[in-house]
């Protein structure tokens, strides 16, 4: 689905977006059993994630907890009683029949997040609603020919559903709003965005109307993706899809649809007529949730610093541009890590972060680490960034000493030692290295005075060969001016 | 021994007339040798019962022995209890063996009792006459042509044919009161949350509470204290403290204020049953108590109002019985939609698929609120209700059911007048409230039982009213032909 473009002349596309964040509690929401990833299937449900006859659901206090700071995080209400309710459908690998959510009465209501697109203009995206379910289990076929397993390891893991308003009106804003949940959850510390593990996933419920239309066009549900990759993907092919599937006179149908990565194509799954009538009802095994404002004042005090507020304040605190200090806090790692460079280096933030958002994001990207697992530590980067600020190496010496740091997990100091990488800033070196120069190129010393002012550069090009580089670029600068000139 | 109390057995092992062993072996031999005519029983478990009476006789020697030290008990079968299985009355469920202990059967087992078997009782405690067993009816001693009454048939006949002291009950909508009247025992519905829920099969989670029949409010009491009281495991049950029942069982009834509920002195109720209800009030103003008429205009709404609720909460619970995991599955099944349909088809009976169809209904998209949605505020209405009518009295008394015992295959191909066997024991459950029924006379060979009704954890009070007109009367102490 190459064809695929944002720019479909006369329509305009209506995104909104389901997204389902794992909560990081320690044991599941309605018992006591572990929510660690990829333990043997069944290893972690006990007789309650198994729907064992005459069990009962505890509510876990510390997913409220993380709903509530989730809520307070986007500005939104946190409802002073709400109500579970269940879900109810057959499936294998949901044990009880139902599945336990939250429906008229979610625990937060009416927030809103900031997104920043590619051009740098902003907007913001409104969340209707948030609430707690918990996840169900997991149908494997893999390696089970003409059988389906049970892996239950899963079920009873707390959820929070993050409902957006349908204000979406591309795959990039839709992405960009994935994203930007997907940060504030991680700065939240309520859920570790794996989006392999599935710990972040999303349901794009998508439609086109002609532009400046103010129906709403039917929808389709594109269900579970679980990368910013396939979102935008999904929600291009479902736009050229609908939207060629209107101009030929068709009608698109209420559905819920899978994206299928491999063929980069979404496809139907099932139709309205085939859905389920889930009858809601509130779950009489469990009280209402009711929070007192002295409970959410006790969260809101524990609130860490937002990313938005976060982006603010090390654009006035480092003089940082918009850019980056948006990409500097993108997440609260990589936020710490550049803060913790400043801090040790104690000089120019700027060069600071012209070095985390440079050279260090790129090695990780390259080597697809994340900054916690970074080759080079905060303070190590640190003492590099002295070192060009004491002038003992230069910025491009620099470069070249990070790799090295990098590739062979030593400082920079021991580096620099080693392969003589000192700079030369005694103005008797430099100048007796012009002088040879010089001397060994009349035919370009005699054009220069001639008037030919561009060889100046190759001047410098030959010193800083001749010194390996090594040559302070200021001092060279200025002595080779006087040399010419003489 | 078997004509002994659960407060004079308890008594009776501590000064070594017998021991626990010998006393369950004298009550299980008259447990099995009933078994063919009552069909109280769907487990027993003699094996193991005799392990747990040699066990109590060693706390008795060692003068280390809780209150129901050595006290042969029986749990209605949706009691999970671990090793033993637990059937829930349901072809579904027949071969299902809980790996663990309800709350109710760890308390009642660390108290000492000693567990010799599981009774009968309809299929997931949908009945009102224990005829949708998937074990066979139950037998009402007085009368085996007739009903034990239902869900907790089996407990209820148990008790009545002396089989037992005491056994545990569930009350969803009526399901100890109403078979405890019908067998002429003494049957306790706590307050809703008093009990712990943890390993009870649901049936209806809002209305279901655990209780206890026995032989007397005393024993009642006594069992209630040791099965009470908070369980972390159930959301539901109530952070309350549990007083001693027993120690405010004497108290005087001089200045009681008994309100009599109009509504249910209405033109169903048969008037032989009537007669012995009025009697039964004249003697408890005889001991001073005030009796007054008090009307609770919203309580005819109450059969309507529980068979929308139970149902849909029904129609949820029992959608975990699906073959997958658990409990009966189909032969050879075709597909997963196969397996699901014939499992489910093949499992449960008549009336727990009508009932599960009828909650699956009021839960639709279209039907909610109609159904479901007006159900829960009449619900709401009827509780006001009650509460308005413990300002002016401390008790509630009404007969609790309309008529004595019917004949077996009488009501089970009309459910609604099957249903309106419950029409005096529903308001209590939607409600939340307490409710004992006491034998109070007989029409003929059947016992009549006269419910109490008490506000929000007044256990003691209505314990307190069922003890002072149990020692006043011998209605209780009588037993049936051929079980004395």
């Amino acid at each position: 689905m190459t064809a695929a473009t944002e720019n479909h002349s006369g329509w305009e596309t209506v995104i909104g977006l389901e997204i389902h964040a794992q909560l990081a509690t320690r044991s599941k929401i309605f018992s006591g059993s572990p929510t660690t990833f990829g333990a043997p299937p069944n290893a972690q449900a006990d007789l309650i994630d198994l729907g064992y006859p005459g069990v009962l659901p505890v509510l876990n206090g510390e997913a409220v907890r993380m709903a509530v700071l989730f809520g307070l995080a986007i500005g939104a209400r946190i409802a002073p009683r709400s109500v579970f309710a269940r879900k109810n459908y057959f499936y294998p690998d949901l044990p009880k029949g139902y599945q336990i959510s939250q429906y008229e009465l979610p625990i937060v209501a009416g927030g809103h997040v900031e997104i920043v697109l590619d051009d740098g203009s902003a907007r913001r995206v409104g969340i209707t609603r948030a609430h707690l379910e918990e996840d169900a289990g997991k149908s494997l076929h893999e390696g089970l020919p003409g059988l389906t397993g049970i892996d239950l390891n899963r079920a009873g893991t707390p959820l929070i559903e993050i409902v957006s308003e349908p204000e979406m009106r591309s795959a990039r804003e839709a992405v960009a709003y994935m994203k930007k949940v997907h940060t504030l959850v991680r700065y939240l510390g309520i859920c570790d965005g794996n989006m392999q593990e599935g710990s972040f996933r999303c349901d794009a419920n998508v439609s086109v109307r002609p532009t400046g239309s103010e129906k709403f066009g039917t929808r389709a549900e594109i269900k579970n993706i679980n990368s910013f990759r396939y979102v935008e993907k999904a929600i291009n092919f479902e736009v050229a899809r609908q939207i060629e599937l209107l101009e030929g006179g068709g009608k698109v149908v209420q559905e819920t649809r899978l994206f299928d990565p491999d063929r980069g194509e979404t496809r139907s799954m099932r139709s309205k007529e085939e859905a389920n009538d889930y009858r809601y009802f509130p779950d009489p095994d469990l009280l209402p949730v009711e929070l007192d404002e002295q409970f959410i004042a006790g969260v809101r005090a524990k609130m860490p610093e937002l990313p938005d507020q976060k982006a603010r304040r090390f654009a006035s605190e480092y003089q940082l541009s918009g850019y980056d200090a948006q990409v500097l806090t993108a997440s609260r790692e990589l936020a710490d890590y550049y803060e913790t460079v400043v801090r040790e280096f104690g000089g120019s933030a700027k060069l600071a972060a012209n070095w985390v958002g440079g050279d260090l994001a790129a090695c990780l990207n390259r080597d697809g680490l994340e900054i916690t697992a970074s080759r080079v530590s905060a303070a190590a980067l640190a003492v590099l960034l002295r070192r060009i600020d004491d002038q003992t190496i230069s910025g491009k010496i620099a470069k070249d000493v990070f790799a090295a740091m990098w590739d062979e997990q030593q400082g920079a100091d021991t580096i620099i030692a080693a392969r003589g990488l000192r700079q030369i800033t005694d103005d008797g070196s430099i100048e007796q290295a012009i002088a040879t120069v010089l001397a060994a190129n009349p035919a370009q010393l005699a054009d220069y005075r001639a008037g030919k002012d561009k060889l100046f550069g190759f001047f410098i090009g030959q010193v800083m060969k001749a010194t390996q580089g090594k040559a302070n670029p200021e001092r060279l600068n200025q002595l080779l001016k006087k040399a010419l000139s003489g | 021994m078997h004509s002994e109390t659960v407060t004079q057995l308890s008594a009776s092992l501590r000064q070594r007339k017998f021991s626990a062993t010998e006393l369950t072996q004298s009550l299980l031999a008259r447990v099995e040798r009933a078994q063919p005519e009552l069909n109280a029983f769907i487990s027993i478990e003699a094996e193991s019962a005799l392990a747990a009476a040699a066990a109590a006789d060693r706390r008795l020697a060692a003068g280390d022995a809780p209150a129901l030290t050595g006290i042969p008990i029986a749990h209605k079968d949706l009691f999970c209890t671990e090793g033993v299985r637990t059937t829930c009355g349901s072809r579904m469920l027949a071969n299902f063996v809980s790996p663990y202990d309800a709350t109710v059967v760890a308390r009642l087992r660390a108290a000492g009792s000693v567990l010799v078997g599981k009774t009968n009782m309809d299929e997931f405690a949908m009945g009102s006459s224990n005829e949708t067993s998937y074990f066979g009816p139950v037998r009402n001693p007085w009368d085996l042509s007739c009903v034990p009454g239902g869900s907790s048939g089996g407990s209820a006949a148990a008790v009545a044919a002396r089989l037992l002291p005491a056994t545990t009950g569930t009350d969803t909508g009526g399901s100890i009161r109403q078979p405890a009247a019908l067998c002429g025992v003494t049957g306790l519905k706590p307050t809703y949350g008093r009990v712990s829920r943890f390993g009870m099969v649901a049936f209806a989670s809002s209305l279901d509470q655990a209780g206890v029949l026995a032989r007397s409010a005393e024993d009642c009491a006594l069992l209630l204290g040791v099965m009470a009281g908070f369980d972390t495991r159930d959301s539901t049950s109530v952070d309350a403290p549990v007083p001693d029942y027993r120690a405010s069982l004497d108290r005087p009834l001089q200045g009681l204020r008994v309100g009599l509920l109009q509504e249910f002195f209405d033109k169903g109720l048969d008037p032989k049953v009537e007669a012995c209800i009025r009697a039964g009030l004249e003697v408890l103003r005889g001991q001073g108590a005030q009796l007054k008429e008090v009307s609770l205009p919203s309580l005819p709404h109450s059969v309507p109002t529980y068979y929308v609720v139970a149902p849909a909460e029904c129609s949820s619970n029992l959608a975990r019985f699906d073959g997958v995991r658990f409990g009966h599955r189909c032969e050879n099944p075709r597909d997963l939609t196969d397996m699901y349909e014939r499992s489910r088809g093949e499992g449960f009976g008549a009336e727990v698929k009508r009932r599960i169809m009828t909650g699956t209904y009021v839960l639709s998209a279209g039907y909610y609120d109609a159904y479901y949605l007006k159900a829960q505020r009449v619900r709401a209405l009827i509780a006001e209700d009650f509460k308005r009518a413990f300002t002016e009295v401390d008790v509630l008394v009404s007969p609790t059911t309309p008529t004595p015992a019917f004949a077996i295959g009488a009501k089970m191909n009309d459910p609604v007048t099957m249903y309106l066997n419950d029409i005096y024991t529903i308001g209590a459950n939607l409600a939340g409230l307490p409710g004992i029924s006491v034998p109070c006379g007989f029409v003929g060979a059947l016992p009549v039982g006269m419910q109490i009704i008490g506000g929000h954890f007044t256990e003691e009070r209505i314990l307190n009213v069922a003890h002072r007109f149990q020692l006043e009367t011998d209605w209780h102490k009588r037993a049936p032909e051929g079980y004395r």
